[in-house]
C-alpha cells in the first residue's frame, strides 16, 4: 500500500471513529478495541490507554491540522512519535535533575515540578476529559467540535484552564512541544510521515552537505529531503 | 575510605576537553607521565559523530544527547544572594559539555582571540574614562596577561584548529579585508575564510553602506584541507547545518578529537581513564600543596590517583566548584566582599534581529556552518566612545548561519500563534526566506553576581550543587539595547520586509529556561594579587602551587567575543610556564 493511500484510510478510520463515539457508550469500548486490533492501525500504543489516545489524536489535529498547506499532526504520525517519547528518556525524565525538595518559582527558574512528562500526560487528560464531561454533557475532549476544542487548548495556553493534579500550562507545553517535534524530526523517530512536513517549508532534512550551494545566492536549493533512514523525498 | 591507590604520576588532568588536551600534549611533550580523569563516556568522530546518525535534530539538538545529563549533577540558580536558589533541572539557558572532547566537541568553531584592552579592563577604563565610570558593585579588574605575552599562544592554538579567517592587522600594519580593530597578529590565519551564505553577503554590504567594518568571522570550521602542527589533518566544511550541539561528521570542524587526540591518545606516557569522576582534590597537612585527587571510577570504586601536578581543566562550573569541595582558596562572601573562590561569575549577553523577507528571497537557511558568517567589530571594546553612553563592554554583530535546523531554528514573526493552522501556514511562508541578526557581547563582573556551594541540593554521589547567583544588570542591559540599535539600523537595510527585534529589556531577569550561550566565566579568576584572584597570572593557584586551573573560570569578566580562543592560548600560556620554569624549580610562579 502506498504511503498515502494508508494515511488516508487511516484518516478516514479516525473520522468515522470519532464521529461513531457519541453515540456509543463510553463504557462499552467498541470503538476502543477496534482501534487497537484494526489493520488500519499499523502502531499500537504502549503508554497511552486508548481513551488517551483518542485524546492524542483530537489535540493533535488542532494543533497542527491538515488543510490547503499539507497533512497535520495526525496525519504525520505524531501520536506514535509522543508515544514513543514516554517510553523513552524523555517521558521518564531520566536525564533531568528530579531531586526535592520541589518548590514553585518564577518561570524563568524553568521546571520545577516532581511529575515526569508521563505523568503529567497521564494526569492532564484525565483532568481535562473530566472537565469536559462535566461543562459539555458528559462528552470527552475528543467527541467535541473543533471550535470548542480550540478554545480548550487556548484556554490552557493563557493559564486559564488549571487544575489540582496537574498544571495546565505544563500539560500544553508538553503536548505542543513534542507536537510540534513530532511533526518536524526525522521520520526515524515515529512522527514527519513522508518527510511531508519538510517538503511543505523546503528542508533537505538529513541530506547534510551543501558546498555546491552556498554561494548560488538567492537561488533555491533544487533537491528535496532524505531521512536518516535514506527514505528519498522525490519519486513514488 | 579508599579502594584503590593508583601509583604516582606526574600530572593529572581533571577533565579532558581542550584544555585538557593541551595540557596533556605540552606535559608529554616535555616527558612527563600524565593521566586524563574524564567523568563521561570515550567519543570519537566513528562511530559517535558519523552520518548519517549524527543529522538528526531532535537527539543532539533537542534531547541534547552530547551533554551533561543533569539527572547526575547540576547547578542550583537564583537572582540575588537574599533568595533561595533553586535547580537547573532541564538544560536550557547553557549546556555544560561531558565525555572525551567536553564542549570541543559541539562548539560552533567561533575562534576569537581577545581585544587587548579587555585582558587590562579595569585600568584601560580607569585611565580613558577616570575611576568614577565604573559603577558601585562592578568589580572588574586586570587579567593580569596581556595581549602581546599571549599571542604566540593566540597564533598556536590558532594553528592548531586550522582557522578560516582574514587578518585584519598583522603585526601593526592594516590588512584590508579583515577586522581593523583587532589586535596585532603574527602571521595570517591557517586558512582563508569560508564561503558566505547569502543573508551574511546582504549583512556585509548593508553595514559597509552604513560605514562599518564587515570582515569574515574567525571559524574553526576548515575551508581547505588543512594539516596541523601535531599532523592531524581536516577536510574542508560542506556547511552541513549541524555544528553546534553536534559533533563533526567530517573531520571539518576543529575539536580535540580530529587536532590533537590522534596523536596525544598514541604516546606511551598518556593515559585517559573515561568513566572517572573526581570528586575531591587532595592536599598535604598543611594544605599547601595536593597530593593528587580522589575519583570514583566506573564502578563506584574510590580510587586515589597520586601526582605531582594537578591540572583542573574541566568546565568553568566544575572547576569553581571542585576548588571549593577540596578547600583550596578562600570562598567568597558577597557580603564582606572578602575570599575569592566563586567570585565574580560572569556570562554572555546576547540578542538578534531577525529579518523577514518577501518569498523571492531564498535564504536557504539549512546551508550553514558553525562559525563562517560576516560580522562587524565596531561596537565591541572600547573602539567607540563609551562617555555619553554611560556603560562599559560592547560586542559584535552579524549574520552567522549555523543551519535551519526546523525544531530548534524556526523564526516567526511575533504575532504569529504558537499552534493551528495560522501557525503552520507561518512556517511555511518564513523558514525559507528568514535571516537572523545576531549580537553577542560583554558581561561584567558584579558583587552579587558569584558561586558557592548549594546548602540543600546534591548531586548523586551526595556532594552540594554549586550555586549560581547572578542576574542582569544595568551596565549590561545598556549595552545590548546600544547595539540593539545598531543591529536593527544595519538590519533594516538589508532588504527585508519586516524585522523582530529580540534584545533583553531593563528590569528583565535572567531566564534560565531560553539558550542564551554555554559561555559562563569566572569563579576562579586569574589576577596580580591573592587577595582578589584564585590563581596568578600563569594559571597557578595562589594557595596550592601544584594546581593549575584552566579554561574561562579564570575570566575575571566576561569579554565580548566568544571565550575559547582566549580559552586555549591560555592553556598553551600556562603549559610554557610549567614547561619552562616550574618543572626546574616547583614552586609559586608569581
Amino acid at each position: 500500500m502506498k504511503e498515502s493511500e494508508k494515511s488516508s484510510s487511516r484518516r478516514d478510520f479516525l473520522r468515522t471513529m470519532i464521529a461513531l463515539v457519541p453515540t456509543v457508550s463510553i463504557a462499552a469500548c467498541a470503538p476502543l478495541s477496534v482501534l487497537r486490533t484494526s489493520p488500519a492501525r499499523e502502531y499500537a500504543p504502549r503508554f497511552f490507554t486508548p481513551e488517551e489516545w483518542l485524546f492524542l489524536h483530537a489535540a493533535c489535529a488542532r494543533l497542527i491540522p491538515r488543510d490547503e498547506n499539507g497533512p497535520g499532526a495526525v496525519e504525520l504520525g505524531v501520536p506514535e512519535f509522543i508515544d514513543r517519547e514516554m517510553e523513552g528518556a524523555f517521558g521518564h525524565a531520566a536525564n533531568w535533575y528530579m531531586q526535592g525538595p520541589h518548590a514553585s518559582a518564577p518561570p524563568e527558574f524553568g521546571y520545577q515540578s516532581p511529575l515526569t512528562p508521563r505523568a503529567v500526560y497521564r494526569a492532564g487528560i484525565a483532568a481535562l476529559d473530566a472537565h469536559c464531561r462535566s461543562s459539555f454533557g458528559n462528552r470527552s475532549f475528543s467527541e467535541l467540535p473543533a471550535t470548542v476544542q480550540d478554545s480548550l487548548l487556548s484556554d490552557l495556553e493563557k493559564g486559564l484552564l488549571d487544575f489540582d493534579a496537574v498544571s495546565g500550562a505544563s500539560f500544553f507545553g508538553f503536548l505542543l512541544q513534542n507536537t510540534k517535534e513530532g511533526y518536524l524530526a526525522d521520520p526515524i523517530h515515529g512522527g514527519n510521515k513522508d518527510m511531508a512536513s519538510w517538503k511543505m517549508i523546503g528542508f533537505p532534512g538529513a541530506r547534510a552537505d551543501y558546498l555546491d550551494w552556498v554561494d548560488q545566492h538567492g537561488a533555491r536549493y533544487p533537491l528535496g529531503p532524505v531521512s536518516i533512514a535514506g527514505n528519498k523525498g522525490w519519486g513514488r | 575510605m579508599i579502594d584503590i591507590t593508583k601509583p604516582l604520576v606526574d600530572a593529572v588532568l581533571v577533565g579532558f576537553g581542550w584544555t585538557g588536551a593541551i595540557m596533556g600534549m605540552e606535559l608529554t611533550e616535555a616527558g612527563l607521565k600524565v593521566v586524563a580523569l574524564e567523568r563521561g563516556e570515550n567519543r570519537d568522530t566513528n562511530p559517535d559523530f558519523s552520518y548519517p546518525r549524527v543529522a538528526d535534530e531532535l537527539t543532539y539538538g533537542i534531547r541534547h544527547k552530547l551533554f551533561q545529563n543533569l539527572a547526575r549533577e547540576t547547578v542550583t540558580i537564583r537572582h540575588s544572594p537574599g533568595e533561595r536558589a533553586l535547580p537547573y533541572r532541564q538544560l536550557g539557558s547553557f549546556l555544560p559539555g561531558t565525555g572525551v572532547g567536553g564542549g570541543g566537541v559541539h562548539w560552533n568553531g567561533q575562534h576569537w582571540r581577545v581585544l587587548p584592552e579587555e585582558l587590562r579592563l579595569r585600568s584601560h577604563v580607569t585611565e580613558r574614562y577616570g575611576k568614577g565610570f565604573i559603577p558601585a558593585g562592578m568589580t572588574i579588574q586586570d587579567f593580569g596577561v596581556s595581549y602581546q605575552e599571549l599571542e604566540p599562544y593566540f597564533d598556536r592554538f590558532e594553528r592548531i584548529c586550522g582557522t578560516s579567517g582574514k587578518a585584519g592587522n598583522l603585526n601593526g600594519a592594516k590588512v584590508e579585508g579583515g577586522n581593523p580593530f583587532e589586535g596585532p597578529r603574527s602571521q595570517e590565519f591557517p586558512l582563508p575564510p569560508l564561503a558566505d551564505v547569502y543573508g551574511a553577503t546582504l549583512f556585509a554590504k548593508a553595514a559597509k553602506d552604513l560605514g562599518y567594518h564587515p570582515f569574515s568571522e574567525p571559524a574553526s570550521n576548515a575551508s581547505r584541507p588543512y594539516t596541523n602542527p601535531y599532523g592531524a589533518q581536516l577536510a574542508p566544511c560542506n556547511f552541513c547545518g549541524y555544528c553546534e550541539r553536534f559533533g563533526c561528521y567530517l573531520y571539518a570542524k576543529a575539536s580535540p578529537q580530529t587536532t590533537i587526540l590522534p596523536v596525544l591518545l598514541k604516546k606511551p606516557n598518556f593515559e585517559l581513564r573515561t568513566q572517572s569522576q573526581v570528586v575531591r582534590v587532595n592536599l598535604d597537612p598543611l594544605g599547601k600543596r595536593a597530593t593528587g585527587v580522589t575519583y570514583l571510577d566506573a564502578q563506584g570504586r574510590k580510587v586515589f590517583q597520586p601526582a605531582d601536578l594537578v591540572i583542573l581543566s574541566a568546565y568553568q562550573l566544575n572547576n569553581t566548584r571542585l576548588l571549593l569541595l577540596s578547600g583550596i582558596g578562600k570562598p567568597y562572601h558577597p557580603a564582606t566582599g572578602q575570599g575569592v573562590v566563586g567570585r565574580n561569575y560572569t556570562y554572555q549577553m546576547t540578542g538578534g534581529v531577525q529579518v523577514f523577507f518577501d518569498k523571492d528571497k531564498e535564504m536557504n537557511p539549512f546551508i550553514g556552518s558553525g562559525a563562517g558568517g560576516q560580522v562587524i567589530d565596531d561596537f565591541n571594546g572600547d573602539h567607540f566612545d563609551h562617555a555619553p553612553l554611560g556603560f562599559i563592554g560592547g560586542g559584535y554583530l552579524g549574520v552567522i548561519q549555523t543551519g535551519g535546523r526546523p525544531i530548534q531554528q524556526m523564526m516567526l514573526p511575533k504575532e504569529t500563534p504558537q499552534w493551528g493552522a495560522k501557525w503552520k501556514q507561518a512556517i511555511k511562508e518564513h523558514y525559507p526566506h528568514t535571516v537572523n541578526v545576531q549580537t553577542h557581547g560583554t558581561v561584567m563582573s558584579h558583587r552579587d553576581n558569584y558561586l558557592d556551594l548549594d546548602p540543600t541540593y546534591r548531586d548523586v554521589y551526595g556532594q552540594p550543587l554549586l550555586r549560581m547567583t547572578f542576574d542582569w544588570k544595568e551596565n549590561d542591559i545598556r549595552m545590548t539595547q546600544y547595539l540593539a540599535g545598531k543591529a536593527k539600523e544595519i538590519a533594516q537595510a538589508m532588504g527585508g520586509k519586516s524585522l523582530e527585534v529580540k534584545m533583553k529589556q531593563f528590569g528583565e531577569h535572567y531566564d534560565t529556561r531560553v539558550y542564551q550561550t554555554t559561555h559562563n566565566v569566572g569563579g576562579a579568576i586569574m589576577g596580580e594579587h591573592p587577595e582578589s584572584s584564585v590563581v596568578n597570572r600563569f594559571l597557578q593557584s595562589w594557595d596550592a602551587h601544584n594546581v593549575f586551573v584552566l579554561g574561562s573560570s579564570v575570566f575575571p569578566q566576561n569579554i565580548g567575543y566568544n571565550p575559547m580562543g582566549l580559552a586555549g592560548a591560555l592553556a598553551y600560556w600556562s603549559a610554557k610556564a610549567i614547561r619552562s620554569n616550574y618543572l626546574k624549580s616547583p614552586g609559586p610562579l608569581a
